[in-house]
């Protein structure tokens, strides 16, 4: 038995990479479903400061991610367009990643469509501009002289969503997907502290941790980390809501929670080896 | 010709090209990663000249409504200096580029960062202390301001951490020890969320092509 | 005499953007800069492309290692180009079908690759060696556990303690590294626009 935990610190890394497709494949092959409770914290600080906006208001939702982190962040993109769209929320969207507008345009256009909105009317994607945070200051003083047209060309002054939108303060509220920089930093440095306009946020996991302190500062209203942020989002969002359209980040929470119990044990198991050795070694006193 | 069905099957390829590497490096691997390297360039290029250099400089010095704007040639011109980086004999025009760059980050991020990320923190921190609640709240504010104080300490280099500098700077350690495990914890879940995207469009996008449902 | 220029260029680029926070005279100086910015900025990406198709023509011409992929880079950046300009981006359109069917799955396989790596990687080199490492440990074991909804049906109370690490020892740690950072960069962006730190420009002289 010591000799086969002393080996086990030696184990091939590929059994250890069929163990982890294991763990997340079937709990999604059987469809297995756990609860997701929803506790006081950012991702409910986020609904209620989204659901607080009246209608006709209009929300600045910037796409800053591209295809590497998709499948923790346009679950949320998804998500949230969906409950902006369904509050007659107006939505003009852009990019600091090139990435992101084609993402964007896919949420939005599969939300729009499915609830029977309108492109120009109720949303437009104003599409990528270079510049993070240089780009955001310019916007605080005239939004039309940076986005002179949409991403495929469509002047901003025959965009009817854009008839009363000169310059960021002109928004109810800014919402970054951020996958890193420039992304949510930018917004809050750039337009939030400088043009005092509520910020919200989902960002990957990676992330989350360091924007705490903008949350505890209230330099951020609400922040969606991770799966687990779009997870909470979509079960909020569902809430009441007739036959709601399948989201993709709850399902994959209970591969979720395998996987981190399978991780967990990779961890113990690896620390025993460990310990074994050190002590086979006469390391441990 | 069913477009949509030649599409998941292109990303399932592909994918299933790219998981190849989890075995041993190999000429599949290779040709996805080559493939995907020239493809974004080409996006981002694309996007660079429809989104940005037509619409913001192309459209200002040369306006619609007819004559020219010869303040844009400057932007324009260096522009092409950076580019010129790739020319030995030229490269050091790409200075004038950079300048304007770094000078421009510069000035806006120090003054930015300096109000966001140090002096609101500061604020924030000081009002947690006095921030009221019960004796949970008051031990965890107190822990907050503390955890804040000695990582400050034990990032400050500029004295010998010992004695009381010392001690402050072993409590910072320990905070950042449990925070760095708290942002691997979050790392860990980042990771697999992207591995679980991918697998649900295996499953559920690609499988059911070939008759195959869950 | 070569770094002059640019060092005045930084200068002068650097105390417009300052200033323009507190003296509305030159404001309209600093959003014509901005407006530069974003278009000198973006020029970078065609550095970056003559660069690579540079390095890739380069090893097809002199058959260096694995020089048989390069032509399929090549291939894949004139793709996008050519559709992109010959049908445009709109959705729909050939060069968003190979976006959405292509580049999409291909970036995020990329990307999910390193859950594999990160499980290797925490069963080899995660060790309980000392105390503060301990603490590490399960300090990451309570939030992976209680940011799934595992964690609360093995015990309700583990979503709150790792809330509760998340807004108190994480929020401290993120904090004190926040304020050193930001110090650091205000200590960098003022050597750079005073022209101490010069390793931008390529040189020291």
């Amino acid at each position: 038995m010591s000799t086969f935990i002393e080996k086990l610190g030696n184990i091939d890394r590929r059994v250890i990479f069929v163990v982890m497709a294991l763990a997340v494949i079937i709990p999604l092959a059987v469809r297995l479903s756990l609860p997701i409770p929803i506790d006081e914290g950012p991702s409910k600080d986020m609904y209620d400061a989204v659901d607080a906006l009246p209608p006709g208001s209009t929300v600045l939702l910037s796409f800053d991610y591209d295809p590497s982190t998709m499948p923790e962040l346009q679950p949320m993109a998804i998500a949230l367009v969906q409950q902006l769209m369904t509050k007659d929320i107006k939505i003009v969207s852009l990019a600091l990643w090139p990435m992101g507008v084609s993402l964007g345009n896919e949420a939005l256009s599969y939300v729009s469509d499915s609830l029977g909105r309108e492109e120009y009317v109720d949303w437009v994607n104003l599409g990528y501009k270079t510049g993070g945070g240089v780009l955001i200051v310019r916007m605080g003083s005239d939004i039309k002289s940076v986005f002179p047209e949409d991403y495929n060309g469509v002047p901003v002054d025959d965009i009817p969503v854009m008839d009363q939108i000169n310059i960021l303060g002109d928004f109810d509220m800014i919402i970054s997907l951020s996958a890193g920089d420039p992304g949510i930093p930018a917004w809050v440095m750039m337009a939030g502290d400088r043009y005092d306009i509520s910020i919200g946020g989902g960002c990957t996991a990676v992330s989350a941790p360091q924007f705490y302190p903008y949350l505890g500062t209230g330099q951020m209203v609400g922040l969606l980390g991770g799966l687990k942020g779009a997870a909470d989002y979509e079960t909020m969002v569902r809430i009441g809501v007739d036959d709601p359209p399948a989201g993709t980040a709850t399902p994959g929470m209970a591969a979720q929670s395998v996987a981190h119990l399978v991780i967990m044990l990779f961890i113990v198991l690896g620390n025993i080896s460990y310990l074994a050795n050190k002590k086979r070694k006469g390391g441990v006193k | 010709m069913n477009w949509t069905v030649i599409g998941i099957w292109l990303g399932a390829l592909l994918s299933l090209s790219l998981y190849s590497f989890l075995y041993k490096d190999n000429p599949f691997y290779k040709f996805a990663e080559h493939l995907f390297v020239g493809m974004s360039a080409g996006y981002w290029v694309i996007y660079t000249i429809m989104n940005v250099l037509i619409p913001n400089w192309w459209n200002n010095l040369v306006p619609a409504e007819g004559g020219m704007q010869p303040i844009w040639l400057i932007p324009g011109v260096l522009g092409l200096f950076m580019v010129l980086r790739v020319v030995p004999k030229l490269s050091g025009l790409s200075r004038f580029s950079l300048a304007l760059i770094v000078g421009t980050g510069a000035g806006l991020s120090m003054t930015a960062m300096f109000q966001t990320n140090a002096l609101a923190q500061v604020n924030g921190t000081i009002i947690a202390l006095g921030q009221g609640g019960g004796w949970f709240d008051w031990v965890s504010n107190l822990i907050l301001v503390a955890g804040v104080v000695c990582g400050l300490v034990y990032f400050f280099f500029s004295k010998a951490h010992t004695g009381v500098i010392g001690g402050a700077a072993n409590v910072g350690i320990t905070l950042l020890m449990v925070a760095f495990g708290a942002s691997f914890g979050y790392t860990v879940m980042a990771r697999i969320s992207l591995l679980i995207g991918q697998t649900q469009f295996l499953l559920f996008d690609w499988l059911p092509t070939m008759g195959i449902h869950l | 005499m070569r770094l002059a220029i640019p060092l005045a260029i930084t200068f002068v680029a650097g105390m417009i953007m300052i200033l323009q926070f507190f003296v509305p005279a030159t404001q309209s100086m600093g959003e014509s800069l901005q407006e530069w910015y974003m278009i000198v900025a973006s020029f970078a990406i065609f550095l970056g492309s003559v660069n690579l198709l540079y390095v890739h023509t380069h090893r097809i011409r002199f058959k260096g290692r694995n020089w048989k992929y390069s032509p399929v880079t090549i291939i894949g950046f004139a793709a996008m180009i050519i559709t992109g300009l010959v049908f445009g981006i709109e959705q729909g359109k050939p060069f968003d079908y190979m976006f959405t069917q292509m580049m999409v799955p291909m970036g995020a396989t990329m990307f999910s690759l390193l859950a594999f790596f990160v499980a290797s990687a925490a069963f080899r080199a995660f060790r309980a060696s000392n105390w503060r490492a301990t603490l590490l440990l399960i300090s990451a074991f309570v939030v992976m556990l209680g940011r799934v909804p595992i964690g609360a049906m093995i015990w309700g109370r583990i979503p709150l303690i790792s809330e509760w690490i998340m807004q108190v020892p994480n929020l401290a740690g993120q904090r004190a590294v926040m304020i050193g950072a930001a110090m650091g960069m205000v200590a960098t962006s003022l050597r750079m626009i005073f022209g101490i730190e010069r390793s931008y420009l390529g040189g020291a002289d």
